[in-house]
């Protein structure tokens, strides 16, 4: 018992009991739903599950600094709707090209979220509400009531959606899942292995003694709202080649779906603690019974937000009555592995 | 007098320029603008929203936040219509509406008093549940025909001489200050903002006291959702989405502050009529309302940025002031 305690820490138990319920989940539905199993709803949700998960990799960045993003929605639908816009009128442009055109969109309104929250010393939840609506309208305002039609936009794109890296039988595994892997991958090196990572842990754990060990908290949590901008944007660019018609009001409400990936990823909302794997399982998760609710005749798809929302608030209550417990367990008997520090407080001196 | 003249500098005349700038503004735009019509039209349409307003300030200068007014407003809407049209008697499925909104408070307060979760989670999640809730009544459908006094209710009623809608200002109004500013139960509420272990320590009951604002909240956005379902006629499952930002907006510009503890009735009194007569004013330039939105957004986030960038610059006066002084005796002593 002991020696299992000294190998899995309460953080990795409870991605354990995320990944048995994603599967009984999908046990359950798959008596539920006809041809649950089948190669042609993995392909169509995983793509689904790839938009997601980015934007959770996002708001997991912003969350672990105790702040949250509630902009993410409209990021999305701004750059889906303009970087659709601007490669309907130009066809010749390269795929390259428009990806960072779309990452650079969203990280331009990062930075503003970044500049208010922690130089402007305004709550994240008071700016990114504010910028939610602002994005938004500045979308209607700037559309013109126009939409993105598919018949506009260059082959290669509405051909993107389809384009596998390899597959099993008729199991296929699309580059935007790859993509969305490759998010996740980067991300959770990121916060393992770099000093930024680090970091972003100190700030959420303790503001106080991170800006006393000489981190520059804002620095570090304007970085954090630029870098889920930028993120939103490449979800924003997803968005545009999965569903090709883009209208004003694309990607509405996406930021609930990354607040509940995370969530229920175990990221802590208080900030802090949190990986990006679990928040990859609270994306599938999440996902997952979201389009399993729109195929399920038995109960209306209406439900889908009032279950989301539920999801939310059992996962937030459960980690903190049953979680902290857990910890104090690991604690008292001494099981908690004591990492070294990866920050040397006082290397870098910086005023903020 | 003294009192008054105090209150005047700072914050509170800031917003009162603001808002006679956009009165005279509005004026020069439409000359019926200063009708005493228009006025009372004016509350007519934003009933809802004061009301809840008020309560929320009481939430804020607690340290808390209530997101989920506008979908409290919205189920208990869309609860109200769906009974109707299944044939409940209508005293019923009123009774039963505002039952929700209290409910959906208490649910609330559960959480954060009682479980100790953050409000600003709690309200989240619940924000996007109660507005599920009302889909799942609602689906994608739009339930009207009420009865004809409750949609003459949301009309141009008259109690006596008064508009309906002025008279609940009024009377919300009236009992916010009273209870906020004169009782003990509004000092409690300041304390418990300005620091909760404090408020422990001297033996308030900080729990029942956090329950009681968040069930008041959901009650009083309970009511504002059944006044917004007689004004409209037919509820849907989108009604009174987004609501919250103008609520919060009101509130916040009208001084509160976000980290609890200090705010006036009478400042957000300012800022409603601000928000009020900016998106009056907006509708006479024919702006939409995405862009009134947006505005609305903007001001949510100076609200905030405002008062910040005016303690910075405050205090670096202060330190080059100090910076000079110190100067100086450094050059008389040596």
């Amino acid at each position: 018992m002991n020696k299992l305690m000294r190998r899995f820490q309460p953080e990795q138990l409870r991605e354990f009991v995320l990944l048995i319920l994603i599967l009984l989940m999908m046990l359950f539905f798959s008596t539920q739903i006809q041809h649950y199993f089948s190669p042609r709803f993995f392909n169509r949700v995983s793509t689904s599950v790839a938009i997601v998960a980015v934007l959770a990799v996002a708001q997991t960045l912003v969350v672990l600094t105790a702040n949250i993003d509630l902009s993410i929605g409209s990021i999305v639908g701004f750059t889906a709707y303009f970087g659709g816009q601007f490669l309907a009128h130009h066809n010749e442009l390269s795929p390259m090209l428009i990806i960072l055109i779309a990452i650079g969109m969203g990280m331009a309104l990062g930075i503003i979220n970044g500049l208010l929250v922690a130089y402007g010393g305004v709550p994240s939840i008071i700016v990114t509400l504010g910028t939610l609506a602002i994005y938004r309208s500045a979308l209607v305002q700037f559309s013109g009531a126009q939409t993105v039609l598919t018949a506009n936009l260059p082959e290669w794109l509405l051909n993107l959606p389809r384009m596998n890296v390899f597959s099993v039988g008729k199991l296929d595994f699309r580059v935007m899942v790859a993509l969305a892997l490759a998010v996740v991958l980067l991300f959770h090196l990121v916060l393992k292995y770099t000093s930024y990572g680090r970091r972003l842990y100190a700030i959420g754990s303790n503001a106080d003694a991170a800006e006393m060990a000489g981190i520059a908290s804002r620095r570090i949590v304007f970085i954090a709202f630029v870098l889920s901008g930028a993120l939103s944007g490449l979800a924003g660019f997803m968005y545009l080649a999965r569903f090709g018609n883009i209208t004003v009001v694309a990607g509405l409400g996406l930021e609930f779906a990354a607040v509940g990936a995370v969530v229920v990823g175990g990221v802590n909302i208080f900030g802090g603690s949190g990986s990006m794997i679990g928040a990859l399982l609270g994306a599938i998760l999440v996902n997952v019974l979201d389009q399993s609710l729109i195929r399920w005749q038995a109960v209306s798809e209406f439900w889908r937000d009032f279950l989301l929302g539920f999801l939310i608030l059992m996962s937030v209550a459960l980690d903190a009555v049953v979680m902290n417990q857990l910890k104090n367990l690991w604690a008292r008997k001494g099981m908690t592995i004591h990492r070294q520090e990866d920050d040397q407080p006082g290397q870098e001196v910086s005023h903020v | 007098m003294s009192r008054i003249v105090r209150a005047l500098k700072g914050w509170e005349s800031f917003l009162l320029a603001v808002l006679l700038i956009i009165i005279l503004f509005n004026a020069s735009l439409a000359p019926q603008y200063l009708q005493v019509n228009n006025w009372i039209n004016l509350f007519q349409l934003s009933i809802e929203k004061i009301i809840v307003a008020l309560v929320m300030a009481f939430i804020i200068i607690n340290a808390e936040i209530d997101l989920s007014v506008a979908s409290t407003m919205g189920l208990t809407a869309a609860v109200l219509a769906w009974m109707n049209h299944a044939g409940q008697p209508f005293g019923l499925s009123l009774a039963v509406a505002l039952g929700v909104g209290v409910l959906a408070g208490a649910f609330n307060g559960f959480w954060i008093s009682y479980v100790g979760l953050p409000s600003l989670v709690v309200t989240l999640a619940t924000m996007i549940m109660y507005r599920g809730g009302a889909r799942v009544f609602l689906e994608d459908k739009s339930f009207g025909d009420f009865p004809a006094w409750f949609n003459a209710l949301g009309q141009q009623s008259l109690i006596g001489p008064f508009p309906f809608a002025l008279l609940l200002f009024i009377l919300f109004t009236l009992f916010a200050i009273v209870v906020l500013q004169y009782s003990g139960f509004g000092r409690i509420v300041y304390v418990i903002g300005n620091n909760r272990d404090v408020a422990r320590y001297s033996g308030i009951n900080v729990r029942r006291i956090k329950l009681i604002l968040f069930t008041l909240s959901g009650t009083v956005a309970g009511l504002a959702g059944v006044l917004f379902a007689a004004r409209l006629g037919s509820v849907r499952g989108d009604t009174a989405l987004g609501f919250e930002l103008d609520i919060i907006t009101m509130v916040l510009l009208g001084g509160v502050s976000i980290f609890g503890g200090s705010g006036s009735i009478f400042g957000v009194l300012l800022s409603i009529l601000i928000v009020l007569n900016l998106r009056n004013g907006m509708s006479l330039l024919n702006l939409t309302g995405h862009l009134q939105t947006g505005v609305i957004g903007f001001l949510l986030i100076l609200s905030v940025l405002l008062p910040n960038l005016a303690q910075w610059m405050r205090s670096a006066l202060q330190r080059r002031h100090y910076q000079k002084q110190t100067g100086k005796q450094i050059m008389n002593g040596g």
